[in-house]
């Protein structure tokens, strides 16, 4: 008979556990005692690597993420001679999971980049404007590469709040080119909420069991400017138009606590 | 760039002559590559995409699911679709759009009905003008349905989006490249359940719900035309 | 032409007094069409009887099938579905040992079959081990839409009865849709001409009655 052994059980949630975890979210409670919209406890460790020209370390629970920036001279795109350039790329380190392999990225690896690049991107938060060198010929790229060392859940949050971190506490190494090192020049402070479906339920800040049994995905990424920059619905699944409308106010109200506490 | 490009005319229409939540005119047709299981060819505006369904054994074997079938859609570019050479096979761009594509399919399709086998949705989309992963996936529906594969219903979708501020249905090409935001979407119509929806750009909470609203508005519309083109392959056969 | 009532994925079926059985999904204590089909009423039960849909091994049905790959013991047949199903030399009308299955059977040849096993998750096995059951030599195979293979046969067979008839065939059908015709090479056109239209119209009513008309005048013009 066919079967597909799996490399390790911790990819493989069992009956009896799915069976708990979703009776229990039934009751509003979760297996850790969080309620339905309890973020877990956030740990950032800013400049990480001082070696990067900005970085964090950020735990979300057991899942732990590391942003590095790079800065480097390069040539705008044609179609914007007067802008920076960035590049943000999440490495799902084999290290941190036993379904993640080393090699090309993964569909998953390349979804959550997207989705964490268009929150930063949309919200506007780096001024590519001031980033030029010279128009049309050199500017600043900022390479954003971050890697996942342990995954417990919610990759999309951790790398979007490590990717954050690092870009506020990023310098442009203008002196390289006889000039004055400067701050990159931040706009904007976008966060992303993350919610998983479990049941009839959206739960916050999902960790691996609970991404586990969920049916669906949804991630909102608000600013201060508490308007919308990015949503992706991910994974298989359904939501109804409330559930979604709901989804906005949580990652609305989460957000704003979230940015007020670690993000000032 | 943005902004200083006028989206919305003087006299309040859009620059192809669209009422905001007027949609450019779709096509859909069945059967069009016959060595498939099931087909479809979608022209929504300039937009022209087609695609193949395949249902067999998932290979290799260790890559079967026993007890559900894998649905695995494919969205390619031709070279020549867009306006510059677009290099082919897979790029980061088309991987994720055949995720959610694969995803969003997954949701209709009554996957246990087919254990260990594998949907494979094959999309080419050969001429690219704005909206296409939402054509795709209103495509790829009607031709996962035309190869008789189970579906509790036919995925519907389409975009909105913001221009000159104002919220619009069905982004063009222009509007998708310096409008404010892009918000493509697609639901099972007998629940209203979203199962595609992703967002960028810079929308308020109200305009994403005019958004949203504008688009369920829209979608019994073109599941009407997902139908008839299963329909008409039926008739014609009937006339020959 | 009148045809029976076409729905499409998703759309509510009325059940009222009857069972539903097949091509159909419930949710919360309505049913729904999982198929771009008809409705099809008996005494009893309510089925939505699909277009088109893969073929799906069903133990007993008998089956033609073509062999795909030749392993040591067994050879894998294609038989017109997704899935695979497996020929076991011990099944198979010969005398056969280990390692010598090409001499029976090769790559591409068709044989006439039963479904002898089949599970849960649709591996299944043939036999030739039944009378009739054999290696197909001569004649056409064609494959129809599997959800199309009732209605060929007809009623009681009438409907494949009139058309062996009329062309002066030999005709079996698989009941996976791959259908063998052998006869005059006229004729086998005929028949196969004839097979197409109930296929094609498989969902009207009244369809008997028109093919018998068809091959009669067919056959007055010849």
């Amino acid at each position: 008979m066919v079967s597909k052994m799996p490399m390790d059980a911790s990819a493989v949630l069992s009956e009896i556990r799915k069976g708990f975890i979703l009776e229990s979210i039934k009751t509003g409670k979760r297996l850790d005692g969080r309620s339905l919209d309890d973020y877990r406890e956030i740990k950032i460790t800013e400049n990480f690597v001082p070696k990067a020209a900005g970085s964090a370390m950020v735990e979300i629970g057991k899942t732990k993420v590391v942003a590095g920036i790079k800065v480097e001279e390069g040539d705008p795109f044609e179609d914007s001679p007067d802008s920076g350039v960035m590049a943000l790329n999440i490495e799902l380190l084999p290290m941190a999971f036993p379904t993640f392999e080393s090699g090309p990225p993964s569909e998953q690896a390349i979804e959550y980049s997207r989705v964490v690049d268009r929150g930063i991107r949309e919200s506007k938060m780096v001024d590519t404007s001031k980033l030029v060198i010279e128009s049309g010929k050199r500017v600043w790229m900022i390479f954003v590469d971050i890697d996942v060392l342990n995954y417990d859940g919610n990759i999309i949050d951790a790398a979007t709040l490590a990717a954050v971190t690092a870009l506020k506490n990023t310098v442009v190494p203008a002196s390289k080119i006889g000039q004055k090192d400067y701050a990159l020049p931040i706009n904007a402070t976008p966060v992303s909420i993350t919610m998983a479906k479990i049941g009839d339920e959206l739960v916050c800040d999902p960790d691996l069991e609970e991404e586990q049994v969920s049916n669906g995905r949804i991630t909102v990424t608000i600013s201060e400017d508490h308007n919308i920059h990015a949503m992706q619905k991910g994974d298989i699944g359904e939501f109804s138009l409330d559930e979604i409308r709901k989804a906005i106010k949580t990652s609305s109200n989460i957000g704003n606590k979230l940015r007020e506490t670690y993000l000032r | 760039m943005e902004g200083n490009i006028k989206l919305i005319r003087d006299d309040g229409l859009r620059l192809d002559g669209r009422a905001n939540n007027e949609m450019r005119p779709i096509k859909i047709q069945t059967g069009v590559v016959q060595r498939a299981d099931g087909s479809a060819f979608i022209e929504w505006g300039a937009n022209k995409i087609i695609v193949a369904v395949y249902v067999r054994e998932a290979y290799p074997k260790h890559a079967q699911n026993i007890d559900r079938a894998i649905v695995k859609a494919r969205y390619n570019m031709s070279g020549y679709s867009v306006e510059e050479r677009k290099r082919p096979g897979p790029d980061r761009r088309t991987m994720e759009i055949s995720k959610v594509v694969s995803e969003a399919l997954s949701s209709a399709i009554v996957l246990e009905k087919l254990p260990r086998a594998e949907v494979d949705v094959f999309i080419q989309v050969l001429e690219a003008d704005a909206g296409t992963r939402i054509a795709s996936l209103t495509a790829s529906s009607v031709a996962v349905a035309d190869a008789g594969v189970p579906m509790r219903d036919l995925v519907v979708g389409c975009t909105a989006g913001k221009a000159d501020g104002k919220v619009v249905l069905d982004l063009s090409k222009d509007e998708d490249n310096f409008g404010q935001a892009d918000i493509p979407m697609a639901i099972l119509p007998r629940t209203g359940k979203v199962v595609l929806l992703q967002l960028d750009g810079d929308v308020t909470e109200e305009e994403f719900n005019e958004a949203t609203s504008m688009m369920m508005e829209a979608m019994p519309r073109i599941s009407e035309l997902q139908k008839n083109a299963l329909m008409d392959k039926y008739s014609l056969e009937d006339g020959e | 032409m009148e045809t029976k009532k076409i729905v499409y994925p998703g759309d509510k079926i009325e059940t009222g007094d009857l069972k539903p059985r097949n091509g159909m999904y419930e949710s919360n204590s309505e049913f729904f069409s999982e198929y771009f089909g008809v409705i099809q009423e008996s005494e009893k039960f309510i089925d939505v009887a699909p277009f088109n849909s893969p073929y799906l091994p069903r133990v007993n049905d008998k089956i033609i099938g073509k062999i795909m790959d030749i392993g040591p013991t067994m050879w894998t047949v294609d038989i017109n579905s997704p899935y695979y199903s497996l020929l076991h030399m011990n099944d198979s009308p010969w005398h056969v040992s280990s390692g010598d299955l090409e001499r029976y059977l090769k790559v591409g040849d068709y044989v006439y079959a039963r479904i002898s096993v089949s599970n849960e998750i649709k591996e299944s096995w043939i036999s030739m081990r039944d009378n009739g059951m054999r290696k197909l030599e001569t004649g056409r195979i064609i494959s129809v839409k599997p959800p199309k293979v009732p209605r060929v046969i007809g009623k009681g067979g009438n409907m494949i009865n009139i058309i062996k008839t009329y062309t002066d065939t030999k005709i079996i059908v698989g009941q996976n849709g791959f259908i063998w015709v052998d006869g005059e090479i006229e004729n086998v056109k005929q028949a196969i001409d004839a097979i197409r239209i109930v296929e094609k119209e498989a969902h009207t009513i009244g369809l008997t009655d028109r093919m018998e008309e068809y091959l009669k005048k067919m056959k007055g013009e010849n």
